[in-house]
Formats: C-alpha cells, structure tokens, sequence
C-alpha cells in the first residue's frame, strides 16, 4: 500500500517536473509580433546583395536582375549529392504545384558549388529533371566564392580517401520580385511552409 | 553438420557409430540450426535513386534488420567503381557529408539508411533509370566477426524521390 502511494507521489512529481520544463521552453520558432510572420528567416533589414553572374547550361551569363518580377527560390548544391539536393529541387516542385495558378511567378535556381564535375552539360539534364522550368549555373571558382558569399552560405570541397565530399549550407534563399533577398529558410521546411511564404510575397507584391 | 562428417574417418567401426551419433545430435538440433540459418539481416524497402546521362554518383536506401549484433562494414555494387556507406548530419543547416569504416547493427532493431546514413554508389558505369534494378551486395560482421556477403536487390526509383518519408517533407 505503502509502495503504491510512493509511486502516486513520484509519478505526479514527474507529471509535475514534465510540465515545468515543457511550459519554460521557449517555443521552437518564436516569431516577432507585429510582422508578417514568415515560417523563413526574414532577412530584408540585413540588405544583402544577392545579384550574382553565373554561367547557365548554354554558357550565358545570368544573373539575377533578369528575375525581377518574380518570386527566386534558389540553393547551392552540387548533382553527385545523394540526399539534400535531390530533395530540396524536388521541394521546390513542390512549391510550384502548390501555388497552382501562381507557379509562373516562381523561379528556381540551384547554382552548383562544385563546377568542376558539375558541367554545363550535366546541369542541363539534372536540374530540368525536377521540373522543365528550374535552372542550374555555374561559375568560376572566383564567382561561386562571391555568390556563396553574398548569402552568407559556406561551402567545402574535400578530397577524402579517394573520393569527393562536399559540406555545403543546404538553406533556401527566398528572393522576393523587386530582387531583394527576402527570407533563409531552413532544409527541413516543409513544401507547404515554404510555398506558403512564396504565396506572402507575392500577394505584398500586388 | 559438413564440417563434423567431413573431418570423420570413414573406415573404423568406432568412428563410424560416432559418426551416427554425431548426425543422431545434428538431426536433433535441426529446429535451432533451420532458425540459425535464417539471413543474418533482413534486408526491407531498397530502392536507388536514378540518376541523369554523365551523373556519376548516387545514393542507395535500404533497412537493415539483423538477428544478431552485426557490423556493416562495406559493399560492393558491379556498376559502380567504389560503394561506401556515408553518414549524413545537417548542423545549422549546413549539410556535412562523411564515410563511415562500420554501422552497428543491433540485435532485432531496424537501422535506416535513408537519411542519416546511406549508401553511396561512386563512379557510375551507367544512367539509372526507373525500371532498372541494382544488386548491391552489403558486407556484414556477425558477432564472431565472420564476414557475410549479403546481396540485396534495389529498384532504380525516379531522381526525385523524397529519400526520408515521413520527416516533414512534402
């Protein structure tokens, strides 16, 4: 009887300390009031300069004022990538199929970080497998190092035991239609979050 | 079984009964030795992602459950130059990407290799494509340390699959 009321007490207690923690962790994305509340980091105050000049599959310069008009989700990443890219390009379609009638304002660009094996010829039918319409480029050495830099991205090429590993940020960068760098969204956000704040910009945008 | 009749002489009357004995024992143990027989790991939900013309690299999706505490420790695939099984962190949303020499797997648990391990097909001879299937042949450790070649038949699924069903990912 006695063991039993003992185990009443320690249970309640752990009820009780379960609780505390649960109620003084803060919550896991707090975002400000009085702000569109994106589900991406909202950059916009931090004024990046996104413009890049990147080479696309037929060698022509790129860059992003040609976007203007239209909302850019764009990604560094490289094709031999066995997880993360795959699935952020194929989060991106998702995005596109999401926003219906919409999907035409919506560009994707994945910029490889590793041109050496990543050839014009190989982004021409990588990048299109996820969706006709989504774009690789390319650059030198110099330019994927500027452009890695003006979104704050890190990357790494590391020749390990014989083979090539890349550490790349596997964030997503929302460029909103008057070509600001808008939102970092994390890679685990969902298609719909992310096709969710596409959707914000471009009701703000008229 | 095999090992004690081969080693038996043949011709001794003794060694004979001995031997009638010995397959008497092994007869009587056949229960535990058909369950010790079944694979080493069970081997569920393979698939390899496609690739396009001049990809060379790609990953492999597998779930591994052994019966006993096993080590996986490599594998080797015809189509590719090099197999590795990779580890895969993303830390401040910054993908890290390493080879791992083993993965434990522990008794009667399922191990995942579809997001934080996989496995890595390099040097590709060919295009992947759906319709495809692959054989790779994984490379385990039981508890004594013998060494299993376990072949396992994956189906080439498009290059836009979502390797991790169910994180979130729509």
């Amino acid at each position: 009887m006695q063991r039993r009321a003992g185990a009443v007490v320690f249970f309640a207690a752990l009820v009780l300390i379960t609780y505390f923690f649960a109620a003084s962790a803060p919550p896991l994305r707090a975002e400000p009031a009085a702000r569109v509340a994106f589900h991406g980091r909202d950059v916009l105050a931090e004024n990046w300069n996104g413009d890049f000049t990147l080479a696309d599959p037929d060698n022509q310069e790129r860059s992003l004022r040609e976007f203007r008009g239209k909302v850019v989700l764009l990604a560094f990443g490289y094709t031999h990538c066995p997880d993360v890219c795959p699935t952020t390009l194929a989060k991106f379609a998702q995005v596109r199929r999401l926003l219906g009638t919409q999907a035409d304002r919506v560009q994707a660009i994945f910029v490889t970080i590793d041109p050496e094996r990543d050839t014009a010829e190989l982004l021409r039918n990588y990048v299109p497998a996820f969706d006709p319409s989504f774009l690789g480029l390319r650059g030198t050495e110099a330019q994927t190092d500027a452009v890695t830099r003006a979104y704050h991205a890190n990357y790494q090429i590391l020749d390990y035991r014989g083979s090539v590993l890349v550490d790349h940020t596997a964030s997503t960068y929302v460029i909103d239609a008057q070509g600001r760098v808008r939102l970092v969204t994390p890679y685990d956000q969902s298609a719909r979050e992310l096709a969710d704040d596409v959707a914000a910009l471009l009701r703000s945008d008229g | 079984m095999t090992i004690a009749l081969s080693i038996c002489p043949r011709r001794h009357a003794a060694a004979r009964s001995a031997l009638a004995a010995a397959v008497l024992f092994a007869l009587s143990l056949a229960p535990c030795t058909a369950m010790a027989e079944a694979p080493l790991v069970r081997v569920s939900n393979a698939w390899v992602r496609g690739t396009v013309e001049g990809q060379t690299g790609s990953g492999a999706y597998m779930e591994l459950t052994a019966r006993e505490d096993a080590q996986l420790i490599g594998a080797t695939c015809t189509l590719a130059e090099h197999v590795e099984v990779h580890e895969m962190h993303v830390v401040n949303d910054m993908m890290r990407m390493r080879r791992v020499q083993s993965l434990a797997l522990p008794r009667n648990t399922t191990v995942a290799l579809n997001h934080d391990f996989h496995i890595m097909l390099i040097g590709l001879k060919r295009q992947l494509t759906p319709g495809q299937n692959l054989t790779i042949t994984l490379q385990i450790t039981d508890a004594a340390g013998v060494r299993h070649d376990v072949p396992v038949r994956a189906p080439v699924r498009a290059l836009n699959t979502a390797a991790n069903h169910g994180s979130g990912h729509e």
